[in-house]
C-alpha cells in the first residue's frame, strides 16, 4: 500500500466519521447542544488529525532513523580507499532504491538475492532502473542495502498499521463520546484554534529553520577553516584542492560599494520624485506617475540582471572602454560596479519613492501652513520644515532600501563580475556576498568541503546584516509614525 | 544708491526675491527631473525588452520536399519498426542534402556551393525531427513529403539582422557564400520567416541549437511551483492571519511572531534558497531541481506577503460586523468564518495574486536548489512527474540562456522575459480589477 493510498484511506475514514457522527445525534430525538454538523466534524477530526500527524512525523523521521542504523553497521573494511562512510551510506541507499525499483518492475525478486547471486548481472539490472554504480558492487554493501530495504519495508508496514490503527481508534473513541449533551462545537472550535496557532507558528519555524540550518553548516565550516581568516583575512581565493583563502572582507567591500552606488542613484531620484508627487504634482499627474514608477518595483530582478549584462554594461563600455567615445580606457569588462550599481539603483527608485511619499504625506498640513504663513516659498517649506520633520522616516526608508541592495542577487550575478578585490574604481569588476553564495553552492565541489560550506557562513552573515538593518529601520519608521498620531 | 533707490517700487521684484523664486523653480525642476528619470528608465527597459525580445517569436524556416528513400531508411523493406529504429540520424542527413539539391534546381537558383554546404544552413535538429516522424508513421517511407525545417541560428540571425557579413568574417559556422545562397533562396520562397510556436510551447535545447530552444517546459515547471505555492501558502497564510488578527492575545509571544513576520518579508530571497537546500534537499532528501522543492521554498518566501495583505483585509472589516454576529448568538469562531472572512475575501485574493506574481518572477532561490544547469528538454509525462521530476522554471530558464553567452540565446532570453512579463501583467491586472470590482468602503 503506497503512502498516498494510506492518506486517501484516512481521508475516507474521516468522511465516514463525519456522516456517522451526524447520524448518531440526529437519530436521537433529544435537543442537541450544537448543530449536528459539529458532531460529525468532531468524529472526523479525531479520525484524521492524530493519524495525519503520526504519518507526517513517521515519513520525516524514518529515513533519518534508518540511515543512522545502517551507518552504525558500516565497518572499516567496507570503505574503499579514498572514500568515506558517508559515500558508502549513500551507495547503500541508492542500491536499495534500485532494488526497490527493480522489484516494482518485476526485474528482481529481493528474496532470491543471496551470496550466490551474480554481482555483475545485478549491477546491470540496477543500471536499468537508473542506479549506476561507480565501482564494483561490494557484497557487504549489497547485504547492507538488502537489510536496508527489509528495514524500510518493515518500517512502512509498521507505519500503515500504526496510522490506520490510530485513525480507527480516534474514530471509535470520538463516535463513542458523541451524544446530544456533548459540547461538540466548543471542542471542534478548540481544534480549529489549535490549527490557526500552528499556522501562525510556522513563521517562527521558518526563521528558526533559516538560522539553524545555516548555523549548523557554519559551525562545520569553522571546524574546517580558521575563523580568523574568514572574518579578518584579506583574500578570497577558493581552491578546490584545499588551502583556500576564504575571507569575507573583499566580498563585503564589493557588496557595500555596489549598494552605495545603487543608493547614490536611487535616493536622490526617489526622494525628489516623492517630494514632487506629494507636494507639487496635480492629482492627474500623481495618479499616472505613481503607478508607473511602481511598475519598476514589480519587474523581476532577472530582467534587471539581463538589462545590466546585455544592454547597460556594453553601453557603459562604449563610453569608457577601450576605443570608446570618450577616448579613455577605463573599463576593461562590461561587468562592473557601475553597471550593477546603477541598474540596481533604478530598481530601488520606486522603493525609496513610495516609502518616502507615505512618510512625507504623514507630516501634518498644519506644519506647512505655519511655514507658508511666515512667508516661506513652497521649496523652502519642504527643505526647512517638511524634510526635517520626515527625516527619521526617510532614513528608515533608505535603510530598508540598503538592506534590499545588500541582499540583491540576480543583478550582481549577471552584472558585477566575479573578481574579489579591494578597488575604488567604479568601472572595474567586483564581486559580492550573494554572487559567491551562488557560485559556491552551484559548483561541482564536494558538499562537505570548506569551499562549499563557506556559502552558509556567508549566508548567515548576510542574514544578520540585513536583519539588523531591517530592525533598526522598522524601529525608526514605527517610532516616527507614532509622533503625529 | 541712486540706481537702487529709483527701482524701489513695490511692483519691482528685489534681487533677494528673484533668487528665492529661482530657487523655487529649480527645486520644482529637480522634482520633475526625478520623475522624468524614473519614467525614462521604465521606457528604456520596456523598449529594450520589446525590441530585443520580439525576434524570438519569429523563426526562419526552410521548406523542402524530402524523398524518404526506402533504400536508406528501411533496407530490408519489411517496415519492421525495430529495423527502422536502427537507422540513426546519420542515415537521414543525406536525404536532406538531396532534397536541398532538388529545391535548388526546381527554383533555378544558381550557386557554386556544394549541396553539403547548402544543407548546413538547416538546423542540426532536422535529421532527428525526420527520424521521429518516420518512426511515428513508417508508411511515409518511399513517399516524398513536404517538410518545414528550422534554419540554423546564424541564418535566422541573418534574416533578423543580427548577423551581418562583417560580423561573420572569421566564423567557422557560416560563410558569406552561404548567406548569398540564402538571399537567393529567400527570393525563391524556400526560406522564409514565420511565427515561432515552438518557442512558446517547446522544450529547451542544447547550446548547439539555439534555434530549437523553447520555454514551454519551463513554463510547466513554473506552473507546478505556483500550484504548490497556492495550495500551501494561501491556507496557511490565511489561518495565521486569522489567528493574529482575531484571536491572539496581546502578549510577548504574539509580539515576537509579528516582528518575525515583518522581518521575514525583508529577508533576501537567496537566504530562502539556502534554507531550501539545507532543509528540503539535504535533510529531507527531496529530489533536486524538482518543482515541488521550488514551490516549497517560494511558499516560505510568499507567506509573509500573503499574511500582511490578509491582515490588512481582515482589519478593514468593521467591528460592527463581528459585534452583530456575536449579538445574535454566533461563537467567535463562527463570526470570523461565516462573516468576517467572506467579506475580506476579495482583499485576500488580491494579496495572494500579487504574492504569486512575486514568486513567479523570483530567480535567486531557484539557483541554489538546482534549477539551473539542467536542460529542460522533456515534457513531464504525468502530473506527479510534473512536480517531482527535474524541471526548470521560467526565470531560471531565462538565466540559463543569458549565461550561454550566445547572441542567439540572448534573443531567447529577452523573448522569455516578454512571456514572463505577460504572465505578471495579467496577474496584476486581475488583482487590480478584483480590487476595483469588490473593494468596499465601510
Amino acid at each position: 500500500m503506497s503512502t498516498f493510498t494510506l492518506f486517501c484511506l484516512i481521508v475516507v475514514l474521516a468522511v465516514i466519521g463525519f456522516f456517522a457522527g451526524r447520524h448518531k445525534v440526529n437519530s436521537q430525538s433529544k435537543p442537541l447542544h450544537s448543530l449536528p454538523r459539529y458532531y460529525g466534524t468532531y468524529v472526523a477530526l479525531f479520525a484524521f488529525i492524530p493519524a495525519l500527524l503520526v504519518l507526517l512525523v513517521w515519513l520525516l523521521a524514518s529515513p533519518i532513523f534508518l540511515g543512522k542504523t545502517i551507518a552504525s553497521q558500516i565497518t572499516a573494511d567496507m570503505i574503499p580507499e579514498g572514500g568515506s562512510a558517508e559515500l558508502v551510506l549513500s551507495d547503500v541507499s541508492r542500491i536499495a532504491q534500485g532494488l526497490r525499483a527493480g522489484a516494482d518492475n518485476g526485474l528482481i525478486l529481493t528474496e532470491n538475492i543471496n551470496d550466490t547471486v551474480n554481482l555483475a548481472v545485478l549491477a546491470d539490472v540496477l543500471a536499468s532502473s537508473g542506479v549506476f554504480l561507480g565501482g564494483e558492487l561490494n557484497p557487504d554493501v549489497l547485504q547492507l542495502a538488502l537489510s536496508y530495504t527489509d528495514a524500510a519495508a518493515f518500517s512502512h508496514f509498521l507505519m500503515i498499521c500504526v496510522v490506520l490503527g490510530l485513525a480507527m481508534a480516534g474514530f471509535v473513541f470520538a463516535y463513542g463520546r458523541v451524544n446530544p449533551e456533548f459540547w461538540a462545537r466548543n471542542r471542534v472550535e478548540q481544534t480549529y484554534l489549535g490549527v490557526l496557532i500552528l499556522a501562525a507558528g510556522l513563521a517562527i519555524l521558518t526563521t528558526a529553520g533559516i538560522v539553524l540550518s545555516m548555523l549548523f553548516e557554519t559551525i562545520n565550516f569553522f571546524q574546517l577553516h580558521e575563523m580568523r581568516d574568514f572574518f579578518f583575512g584579506l583574500n578570497w581565493a577558493p581552491n578546490f584542492h584545499g588551502d583556500s583563502e576564504l575571507s569575507i572582507l573583499p566580498l563585503l567591500w564589493g557588496t557595500l560599494y555596489i549598494s552605495l552606488v545603487a543608493l547614490l542613484v536611487a535616493v536622490p531620484v526617489g526622494l525628489f520624485a516623492a517630494i514632487y508627487l506629494s507636494e507639487y504634482a496635480s492629482k492627474t499627474v500623481r495618479s499616472v506617475a505613481k503607478p508607473l514608477l511602481e511598475v519598476l518595483a514589480g519587474i523581476p530582478t532577472i530582467v534587471y540582471g539581463l538589462f545590466a549584462l546585455i544592454t547597460f554594461g556594453p553601453f557603459l563600455k562604449d563610453w569608457f572602454g577601450d576605443g570608446g567615445f570618450l577616448g579613455v580606457n577605463w573599463m576593461g569588462d562590461a561587468r562592473s560596479v557601475a553597471t550593477a550599481g546603477i541598474v540596481m539603483g533604478i530598481m530601488l527608485i520606486p522603493f525609496v519613492s513610495s516609502l518616502s511619499d507615505d512618510i512625507i504625506n504623514a507630516v501634518p498640513q498644519a506644519l506647512r501652513d505655519g511655514s507658508y504663513g511666515l512667508g516661506a516659498t513652497q521649496s523652502e517649506t519642504v527643505k526647512q520644515v517638511v524634510l526635517p520633520a520626515a527625516l527619521p522616516g526617510i532614513v528608515g526608508a533608505i535603510l530598508l532600501a540598503a538592506s534590499r541592495a545588500i541582499g540583491e542577487t540576480m543583478i550582481v550575478v549577471l552584472g558585477a563580475g566575479a573578481i574579489a578585490r579591494f578597488t575604488g574604481n567604479p568601472l572595474e569588476a567586483l564581486t559580492t556576498i550573494t554572487t559567491r553564495i551562488v557560485s559556491q553552492l552551484t559548483g561541482d565541489g564536494d558538499f562537505n568541503s570548506p569551499e562549499t560550506l563557506v556559502a552558509f557562513a556567508l549566508g548567515l552573515t548576510l542574514f544578520v546584516i540585513t536583519l539588523a538593518l531591517n530592525i533598526v529601520a522598522l524601529y525608526i519608521v514605527r517610532k516616527y509614525r507614532e509622533q503625529y498620531e | 544708491m541712486t540706481a537702487s533707490a529709483k527701482s524701489k517700487s513695490l511692483y519691482d521684484v528685489s534681487d533677494h526675491t528673484k533668487r528665492r523664486n529661482a530657487a523655487e523653480k529649480r527645486f520644482r525642476r529637480y522634482g520633475q527631473g526625478a520623475i522624468m528619470i524614473g519614467l525614462l528608465m521604465l521606457c528604456m527597459l520596456v523598449y529594450t525588452i520589446v525590441s530585443k525580445g520580439t525576434g524570438a517569436f519569429q523563426q526562419t524556416f526552410v521548406t523542402l520536399n524530402v524523398e524518404l528513400l526506402e533504400s536508406k531508411l528501411d533496407k530490408k523493406g519489411n517496415r519492421d519498426i525495430e529495423d527502422i529504429k536502427k537507422v540513426t540520424t546519420f542515415g537521414y542527413a543525406p536525404l536532406i542534402n538531396t532534397a536541398m539539391e532538388a529545391a535548388v534546381s526546381d527554383h533555378g537558383v544558381q550557386s557554386d556551393l556544394k549541396s553539403k554546404e547548402m544543407a548546413k544552413i538547416i538546423s542540426k535538429s532536422a535529421p532527428a525531427v525526420m527520424r521521429d516522424l518516420v518512426i511515428a508513421d513508417p508508411s511515409l517511407i518511399g513517399q516524398t513529403v513536404e517538410l518545414k525545417f528550422l534554419a540554423n541560428s546564424w541564418i535566422d540571425g541573418y534574416l533578423k539582422g543580427r548577423v551581418t557579413r562583417d560580423s561573420i568574417a572569421n566564423n567557422k559556422n557560416v560563410s558569406s557564400e552561404q548567406l548569398d545562397f540564402v538571399d537567393l533562396m529567400v527570393d525563391a520562397g524556400v526560406i522564409y520567416k514565420g511565427f515561432n510556436l515552438n518557442f512558446i510551447l517547446g522544450a529547451d535545447a542544447s547550446d548547439q541549437r539555439p534555434e530549437d530552444a523553447g520555454i514551454g517546459v519551463a513554463m510547466l515547471g513554473s506552473l507546478a511551483m505556483m500550484v504548490v505555492v497556492l495550495v500551501l501558502a494561501l491556507p496557511i497564510g490565511v489561518a495565521a492571519s486569522i489567528y493574529l488578527e482575531e484571536f491572539a492575545p496581546k502578549n510577548r509571544i504574539t509580539d515576537i511572531i509579528e516582528v518575525n513576520i515583518a522581518n521575514l518579508a525583508a529577508v533576501p530571497s537567496i537566504v530562502f534558497g539556502i534554507l531550501g537546500l539545507a532543509v528540503f534537499i539535504n535533510t529531507m532528501e527531496l529530489p533536486q531541481s524538482a518543482p515541488l522543492v521550488g514551490g516549497l521554498v517560494l511558499t516560505l518566501m510568499t507567506l509573509p506577503t500573503i499574511i500582511i495583505s490578509t491582515r490588512a483585509a481582515l482589519k478593514a472589516v468593521p467591528p460592527s460586523i463581528r459585534s452583530a454576529a456575536l449579538g445574535i448568538g454566533a461563537s467567535k469562531m463562527q463570526s470570523v468564518f461565516h462573516h468576517v472572512l467572506p467579506l475580506a475575501a476579495p482583499g485576500i485574493l488580491t494579496g495572494t495574486i500579487i504574492g504569486l506574481a512575486q514568486a513567479l518572477g523570483e530567480t535567486a532561490p531557484l539557483l541554489l536548489i538546482g534549477m539551473i544547469g539542467y536542460i529542460a528538454s522533456n515534457m513531464p509525462e504525468t502530473i506527479a512527474q510534473g512536480f517531482l521530476s527535474p524541471n526548470s522554471a521560467m526565470p531560471a530558464q531565462i538565466y540559463e540562456w543569458a549565461k550561454r553567452a550566445d547572441p542567439a540565446f540572448y534573443e531567447r532570453a529577452w523573448g522569455g522575459i516578454i512571456i514572463l512579463l505577460v504572465f505578471l501583467v495579467t496577474m496584476n491586472t486581475i488583482a487590480v480589477l478584483l480590487r476595483r470590482r469588490f473593494e468596499r468602503r465601510w
